[in-house]
């Protein structure tokens, strides 16, 4: 190991959800070291109770998101280099109750996920589908589900909505839902006015900021769906339509692709 | 924390009486432990059955192993090289495991793996396409053709959710961030594990007809290694001490790539896509020398022959500043590596500073996989033990000596699936008592709090997690001896003296220094099946790499390791003859040789 002999110090929030205070320590800092690795070893060397989850440390799995200065970060991708000369308070992620130190319960978030309607096709895999079909996908796909951006959302950080907002996180994941070629179910309703709460969204863009893995979730998930409710919500011709044949867009898949 | 299913749970909340330790009891058809791919296959087919399933695991939803996963999923269904069968796929598969794999295994893999992902695309999982709108394929070590269904450099993340969200729409409830400390017997049978959960420290319960083991490998033994903190090895432990035979246990995969530097990321994997995709190894002189290892194969021999080559590359002084070898993917270009590995890009880039379209990456073999195991049933998973189950990659026997890239997720979702059936004919099958005594479940409650509720001060579990790979690294790494072995079978039963003397602070509130105190039992007891059985395997085989036997022996390939607790709870090793294979698949062998 290369441990130059400096040190790594950073504040971490120990406590639970009622009481907690941030307390300092210090470790021997290691070329390339991630804030996780501090806390990790600090947790092995000082304090085996320290609380906080991770499991890939690869920035895979999205387990170890934390605030870092009240930023959201994943603890395993932030260098401590980044914070050269500033002091680095880590603690858990706000928008849910703290369980204790760095672990917050996003349980919710489970719920949220129960609530989704799932991905449904009539027509049997394999299905032919085109690069060009499904590229747009892969984007939304790519969700690490470290919630960081409900997290951040103001709608459940600041005003609580939790009963009635999904999240960026879930419009995401509706989104690539909604815009499969081969599957025949439709959100819209969910989103409007079910659990979804799509309206409630103000696109203020905090949530594609802090996206580890470079989601545009307003651009590219909330905005066409919002578009979509609007369109089967305020245009008469395709509202009687959803009232009599209650599809997908009203229409066939084939349409599906075309926002 | 839980998330429920919507009548998914029959179990009812109790308390006992006369007992200091409250504990909650539930009840379930079917308990599987482990939320890989393996487990949440299972247990979507048994709630789909229409059974009452629980998933347990010490994670949250969708973080298990599998969603590291990288390269692909192993099936030939023929898309981009259509002369694949199911034929070829398990002849590779043969052929790298040494033929000391379960060849009835390896059949039905081959044969069912194109149904598992076609059946992940009729679930919303999203491959890559081929220009003719197929699942494309990208070629992997060993394997004949291209085979690898994938989608970028992220198939595992896309496999896990995409099973998550299966189970989520059933009825099965799942445990998170629960472990399961020991299993139950009663009348020779698994009835019901006992878990606490981690965000309180209480105690669960679980009565269960029939149990799912599906919690992973082990990696976490060694100090370099790819895996998560999860990687105890929990479950192999759990089925051991519970009676079950155990299989080819001394056969730990060495992946060729892993990260060398910075220090805290030393092991990370690099995947074997790169290699697929037309990565090159180099060592300082600038050789492409896999020429001398595996002239036909090169980078894309198997894992075994390319983990050895940079091993030696590396002892022999051509090695990188850092201890490493090269590997280069820069002829891909920025373009091409942002199609097809994303992931390593921004691993390299965030972690490594290092632009991997620009600059070689530095690497050497880290501990990835573990193909030994609960020895099963290769129709129904069954262990040697009634109602337990196992699948996954705390099973053994499909992948013999050593495992092909991409036949792991393929068999989670094989063998998941059939472990399910197996499960829910046991179920149907009988009746099943499933009270067992309080005082037993007290007993293990005791011993699971002793490190914690004793007020003293004692061992630190990380310390002792930190001998222990130590140890392994340097007695066990992928050059074995049996005087090495010798001295590390030591160490490690020196360390299992130590167990009882680990002491923690704090409360039971998720306190993972108590939660490392219950890993190690498991990480010593595994460490000492492998070198016992390391050492009886005198001989190279596949991962097995004897410097003292440095040949291949006849009579070994015919013969698995079964491990089994013997009469006074030590460690059984048996030799048992491999059955011979029947015609029609021995035949494909022959065939092949003439041509
Ligand atoms: C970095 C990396 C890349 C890989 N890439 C590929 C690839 O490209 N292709 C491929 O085929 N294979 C790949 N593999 C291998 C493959 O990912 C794993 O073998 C596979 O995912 C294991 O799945 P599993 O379902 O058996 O268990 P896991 O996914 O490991 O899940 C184990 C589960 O068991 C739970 N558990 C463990 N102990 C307990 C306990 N005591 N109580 C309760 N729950 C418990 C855990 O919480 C977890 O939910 C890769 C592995 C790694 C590490
Ligand atoms: S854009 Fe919408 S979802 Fe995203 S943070 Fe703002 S309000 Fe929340
Ligand atoms: S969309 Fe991005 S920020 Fe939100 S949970 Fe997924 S990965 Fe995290
Ligand atoms: S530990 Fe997996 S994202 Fe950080």
């Amino acid at each position: 190991m290369t441990a130059d002999g400096s040190a790594a110090r950073l504040k971490v929030y120990r406590g639970d959800g009622e009481n907690g205070e941030f307390v300092e320590y210090e470790t021997p800092m290691v070329t390339g070291m991630v804030v996780l690795d501090a806390i990790l070893n600090i947790q092995a060397e000082q304090e085996s109770d320290l609380a906080v989850r991770w499991n890939c440390k690869a920035a895979h799995c999205g387990s170890c998101s934390a605030e870092i200065n009240g930023v959201p970060k994943l603890l395993c991708k932030t260098r401590i280099e980044e914070y050269e000369g500033r002091e680095i308070n880590v603690q858990p992620l706000k928008a849910w109750p703290i369980i204790k130190d760095l672990v917050s319960d996003v349980s919710w978030n489970y719920e949220v996920s129960r609530s989704t309607i799932p991905f449904h096709s009539e027509q049997q895999a394999p299905f032919t589908m085109y690069e060009e079909d499904v590229e747009r996908l892969y984007e939304p796909k790519k969700c690490i589900e470290c919630f960081m951006c409900q997290d951040v959302c103001h709608v459940l950080r600041t005003h609580e909505k939790h009963d009635v907002f999904a999240g960026p996180r879930f419009f995401v994941r509706n989104q690539w839902l909604q815009m499969h070629p081969m599957d025949d179910r439709d959100r819209l309703r969910y989103l409007k006015e079910d659990r979804g709460g799509i309206q409630y969204c103000n696109i203020t863009k905090c949530c594609t900021e802090v996206c580890p893995v470079g989601i545009k979730i307003t651009d590219n998930s909330i905005i066409p769906l919002k578009e979509r409710v609007a369109d089967e919500y305020y245009d008469p011709a395709k509202w009687l339509m959803r009232k009599i044949r209650g599809r997908k867009n009203g229409a066939s898949n084939g349409s599906v692709n075309g926002s | 924390m839980d998330t429920n299913g919507h009548n998914g749970s029959n179990g009812a909340s109790a308390q006992r009486n006369g007992s200091s330790e409250k504990y909650e009891v539930q009840e379930h058809d079917v308990l599987v432990i482990g939320a890989g791919g393996a487990g949440l296959r299972a247990a979507v087919e048994a709630s789909e059955a229409g059974l009452s399933v629980g998933v347990v695991s010490k994670s949250l939803l969708g973080k298990a192993h599998t969603v590291m996963a990288e390269g692909g999923m192993a099936a030939a269904v023929g898309n981009v090289d259509p002369e694949d069968s199911w034929k070829t796929h398990f002849m590779d598969t043969m052929k790298s495991g040494k033929f000391i794999n379960n060849w009835r295994m390896a059949e039905l893999h081959a044969k069912e793996s194109p149904d598992r992902v076609y059946e992940l695309e009729q679930w919303g999982a999203l491959f890559q396409r081929t220009p003719e709108g197929k699942i494309s394929q990208r070629p992997f070590g060993a394997h004949t053709y291209r085979r690898l269904c994938h989608v970028g450099d992220r198939t595992g993340l896309e496999l896990i959710r995409t099973m998550q969200e299966k189970t989520l729409a059933t009825d099965a409830k799942v445990y998170m961030e629960t472990t399961v400390t020991r299993l139950f017997k009663k009348d020779g049978k698994v009835v019901g594990a006992l878990a606490y959960t981690r965000e309180s420290g209480k105690f669960i319960y679980i009565k269960a007809k029939a149990v799912v083991m599906a919690t992973g490998g082990w990696g976490r033994i060694f100090e370099v290694t790819s895996n998560s903190w999860e990687g105890t090895g929990d479950g192999v432990v759990l089925s051991y001490d519970a009676g079950a035979d155990l299989v080819d246990m001394e056969m730990m995969q060495f992946h060729p790539t892993g990260m060398v530097w910075p220090p805290g990321v030393a092991g990370l994997l690099v995947t074997e896509g790169v290699r697929g995709e037309g990565g090159i190894l180099k060592n300082s002189k600038g050789e492409r020398y896999m020429a001398r290892y595996d002239e036909q194969r090169m980078e894309l021999s198997s894992r075994d022959v390319v983990a050895r080559a940079n091993y030696t590359e590396v002892q022999e002084g051509r090695g990188s500043p850092h201890g490493g070898v090269y590997l280069d993917i820069t002829h891909l270009g920025y373009d091409g590596i942002m199609k097809k590995l994303p992931t390593m890009h921004e691993q390299f880039l965030k972690l490594a500073d290092i632009d991997i379209s620009k600059e070689p990456m530095e690497v050497f073999p880290t501990v990835h996989y573990t193909m030994g195991g609960v020895k099963v049933e290769p129709e129904n998973c069954a262990s040697t033990v009634p109602g337990l189950f196992a699948a996954g990659e705390v099973a053994g026997g499909l992948h013999g000596a050593n495992r092909l890239g991409g036949n792991s997720l393929s068999d989670l979702l094989v063998f998941g699936r059939r472990a399910g059936i197996g499960a829910i004919e046991y179920v149907n099958e009988g009746s099943h008592s499933l009270e067992v005594e309080g005082s037993e479940i007290e007993r293990e409650i005791e011993r699971v709090l002793k490190p914690i509720e004793t007020g003293e001060t004692g061992e630190s579990p990380y310390l002792i997690q930190q001998e222990l790979q130590k140890a392994m690294m340097d007695h066990a790494n992928i050059m074995r001896t049996e005087e090495d072995l010798k001295e590390g079978l030591g160490k490690i039963l020196a360390l299992k003296d130590r167990l009882e003397n680990i002491r923690v602070q704090g409360s039971r509130l998720f306190n993972p220094g108590w939660h490392a105190a219950q890993d190690v039992r498991y990480l010593v007891q595994i460490s000492e099946i492998i070198l016992r059985t390391a050492l009886e395997r005198r001989e190279c085989r596949g991962a097995q790499w004897r410097l003292d036997h440095p040949d291949m022996d006849e009579e070994l390939g015919h013969v698995n390791f079964i491990v089994s607790k013997d009469g006074q709870g030590e460690v059984g090793i048996e030799s048992r003859e491999i059955a011979p294979m029947p015609e029609h698949l021995s035949g494909l062998f022959k065939e092949e040789a003439k041509v």
